[in-house]
């Protein structure tokens, strides 16, 4: 965990005196709706369809008990009792009333979190890997990485108000479990063929109604050169971002106008002239934000215990848990362990106060008081002795978070789409729970094996439906909800867009579509190993379009 | 005029009055004209009596317009709506890049309690402030924050190097 210092709470609290101050002008008019809007948004604060909406950062996914406590007691004493984690690791609230907000900032603020820069045309929280530090195909740990961007991105007052919102992500895994290319900069950390630390770095991707895939813009950037790069794409993007359409806003079109080669240039020219300024790096500087984080001590004999695979041995249901729900550690004896948010019956991503408790009670008790966001909607608990794997897993059951659904189906994400969204088309959440019943026996899921379904009510694609091996994109035609319906994206190394089906379905045949499609899957698949994105990518649309427009009355 | 001005942080009397791209010049006096009155008149525009600022549109790359205003006692930066940040950019690369040391000033619809922070941190030491804004209130804003986690023009140590010296 990443623990402040006092500068760091210091520049805390004195956001939350100056949120203050703007909300109490707004409120005795004397700051205009529009401009307050910009602030508020800056602070994490929308005005949803039918209430305003809260949403708290969470830099890279990284919670501990403590604030997981007080996410609960915001949701208990402001909201209706329940929180929302987002595809950005955030997590949301959606009834807030707007004169409690400066108060909900400062709880917040006092066990070190904040909601700065989780919405408005400026960088947003910047996003990792949710086994960072934990993953067994780890180049280095990447969260120092990702703190010491977060810092230099907070309040930086050149790029405040960008033509667009400016989303970053770091990979420093084999496999991609941020989807890195689908940000305005990814950057990969890597080692170069002399061996030195630094990063490959990517431009110009995102998802939204242009969906693509970022492009290399450099090979190798020096591990101490990583501010001034990034400040000189920014200050790129900032001068030259089109202004004149919010749809052709976002890096990415910058980047495909001006072509990668060029615009690569343009950076190049910029950070020619910075690099060797007050934004260079220095070990030492690493080193100091290394050590605001905890090191774990982890037991040394873990690895004797034969508890674990006894209980796999002689109890099924938790073998069936431990399948899909427990992965491998790092460190031999330790396991991580996914806290499903995607419970037969509720929405995506949701969960009540009282199970952010008992989360962060299991925490305390077995993984060293931290728990993990994912860009998945679910919760991780990464540092579990594998002694206490069943212990964990008998306490998330009573809780109705060990839903053995990880990667499969039924772990679908979603926007909150009509219910809460006043940008949306088209209810998601409703959609996404026929999903899951149609597919509620366990057995069928095992079957189909992994599956990314990913879903958005509108085109702005915050449930990342381009890149689901099925996505579903919301519409809303003549007032009617319909949906589109893509396949064989991908958003890990082998980031890929789906292709469209063709026409998009009713809200009365959008379940059966998706039925079809699997069904479709499990006639061709060539063997139960090979999943629904291989079979896609062999056999190609043709014999799911086939399937899916037999009669055509159910498409337009 | 109504027009209120902050500079140095302090409550000042207007001067640098725009003049329009059509207007007579006076013989002597401050005043500001466009890049384009500039580019025109420059040699008039040199005559001794004069002390003339240049207003440089917020699309212009700063490297194509340096030669031609480095020598000007003021550099006016166009804040044209709340959302519209190129001049920030502008504002840093005047300073930092060209270590301009005359006024920079900031005008337009953006010029408000809210934005002047950033607006400082990047540089810029003179504010036009929209006609609605309270002075008073908007000479508070550059107590908002008394850290920076990163270096800017205002040469404010940032956190990461004060870290360093304890």
């Amino acid at each position: 965990m990443y623990r402040y210092d006092s500068f760091d709470q210091q520049l805390v609290d004195d956001r939350v005196a100056q949120f203050r101050g703007q909300t109490q002008r707004f409120l005795a008019g004397q700051l205009p709706e529009d401009e307050f809007r910009s602030l508020r948004l800056r602070n994490g604060l929308y005005i949803q369809r039918f209430a305003p909406m809260l949403r708290v950062s969470i830099p890279y996914g990284l919670i501990s008990s403590k604030q997981m406590r007080m996410l609960g007691h915001i949701a208990r004493k402001y909201d209706k009792n329940y929180g929302h984690f987002t595809t950005r690791q955030n997590i949301q609230y959606n009834w807030p009333k707007l004169e409690q907000v400066p108060d909900i900032l400062a709880d917040l603020a006092s066990v070190q979190m904040h909601a700065i820069q989780t919405s408005g045309n400026c960088i947003r929280n910047i996003t990792t890997d949710h086994l960072a530090g934990a993953a067994a195909d780890e180049l280095v740990d990447p969260r120092p990485y990702c703190e010491i961007t977060r810092q230099w991105a907070t309040f930086h007052p050149e790029f405040n108000w960008l033509p667009r919102k400016f989303k970053i992500a770091f990979c420093a895994t084999e496999t991609d479990r941020a989807a890195t290319r689908l940000h305005d900069i990814g950057v990969f950390i890597v080692r170069n063929a002399q061996g030195e630390l630094g990063y490959a770095i990517y431009a110009g991707g995102g998802l939204g109604r242009t969906p693509i895939v970022a492009p290399k813009i450099r090979d190798f950037l020096p591990e101490l050169d990583l501010l001034s790069y990034l400040e000189a794409i920014l200050r790129v993007y900032n001068r030259l971002g089109r202004r004149d359409n919010m749809y052709k806003a976002r890096i990415k079109i910058l980047v495909k106008e001006t072509g990668p080669a060029k615009f690569t240039e343009l950076v190049e020219a910029e950070w020619a002239k910075i690099r060797d300024g007050e934004l260079k790096l220095t070990a030492a500087d690493f080193d100091r934000i290394r050590q605001h984080f905890d090191e774990h001590p982890y037991a040394a004999d873990a690895d004797a215990d034969a508890s674990f695979d006894a209980a796999v041995a002689a109890d099924s249901a938790f073998a069936a848990f431990v399948k899909r729900n427990v992965k491998a550690h790092r460190v031999p004896g330790y396991k991580v362990v996914f806290v499903s948010l995607k419970a037969p019956g509720v929405a995506p991503g949701d969960i009540t106060a009282e199970q952010m408790e008992l989360v962060a009670q299991l925490a305390d008790d077995y993984s060293f008081s931290e728990i993990r966001s994912t860009h998945d909607q679910n919760l991780v608990l990464a540092e579990v002795r594998q002694q206490d794997v069943y212990a964990v897993w008998k306490a998330l059951k009573a809780h109705n978070l060990a839903t053995p659904n990880i990667g499969l189906l039924t772990d679908l994400i979603c926007c909150p789409g009509l219910d809460f969204c006043s940008l949306a088309n088209a209810g998601s959440i409703g959609v996404s729970d026929e999903i899951t019943d149609a597919f509620e026996s366990m057995d069928d899921l095992y079957d189909i094996g992994e599956m990314k379904i990913k879903m958005s009510g509108c085109m702005n694609g915050c449930g990342h439906h381009t890149v689901g091996h099925i996505g579903i994109l919301g519409v809303d035609k003549k007032g009617e909800e319909w949906y589109q319906v893509t396949l064989g994206g991908s958003a890990e190394n082998d980031a890929t867009l789906g292709d469209r089906t063709g026409p998009s379905f009713d809200r009365a045949h959008i379940v059966q579509a998706v039925e079809r499609i699997i069904e479709v899957y499990l006639e061709q698949r060539s063997s139960e190993d090979e999943t629904f994105l291989k079979t896609y990518r062999r056999i190609g649309m043709a014999p799911f379009k086939a399937r899916l427009y037999a009669d055509e009355a159910v498409a337009a | 005029m109504s027009l209120n001005l902050i500079r140095d942080r302090q409550l000042v009397a207007h001067d640098y009055p725009l003049l329009a791209d059509d207007a007579a010049l006076p013989a002597s006096g401050t005043l500001t004209v466009t890049l384009a009155r500039w580019r025109q008149d420059g040699e008039a525009l040199r005559a001794p009596g004069l002390a003339v600022g240049v207003r440089i549109p917020n699309t212009v790359d700063v490297a194509d317009v340096w030669a031609e205003v480095s020598d000007r006692p003021m550099i006016n930066l166009e804040f044209p709506g709340f959302a519209d940040g190129r001049a920030y950019s502008q504002a840093r690369v005047l300073r930092d890049r060209y270590g301009y040391r005359g006024e920079i000033r900031a005008s337009g619809g953006a010029v408000v309690r809210d934005q002047l922070h950033g607006m400082a941190r990047c540089g810029i030491n003179a504010f036009e402030l929209r006609p609605d804004q309270d002075p008073q209130v908007c000479l508070g804003a550059f107590e908002d924050f008394g850290l920076a986690y990163q270096p800017a023009a205002d040469h404010v140590t940032p956190v990461l190097r004060l870290r360093g010296r304890r």
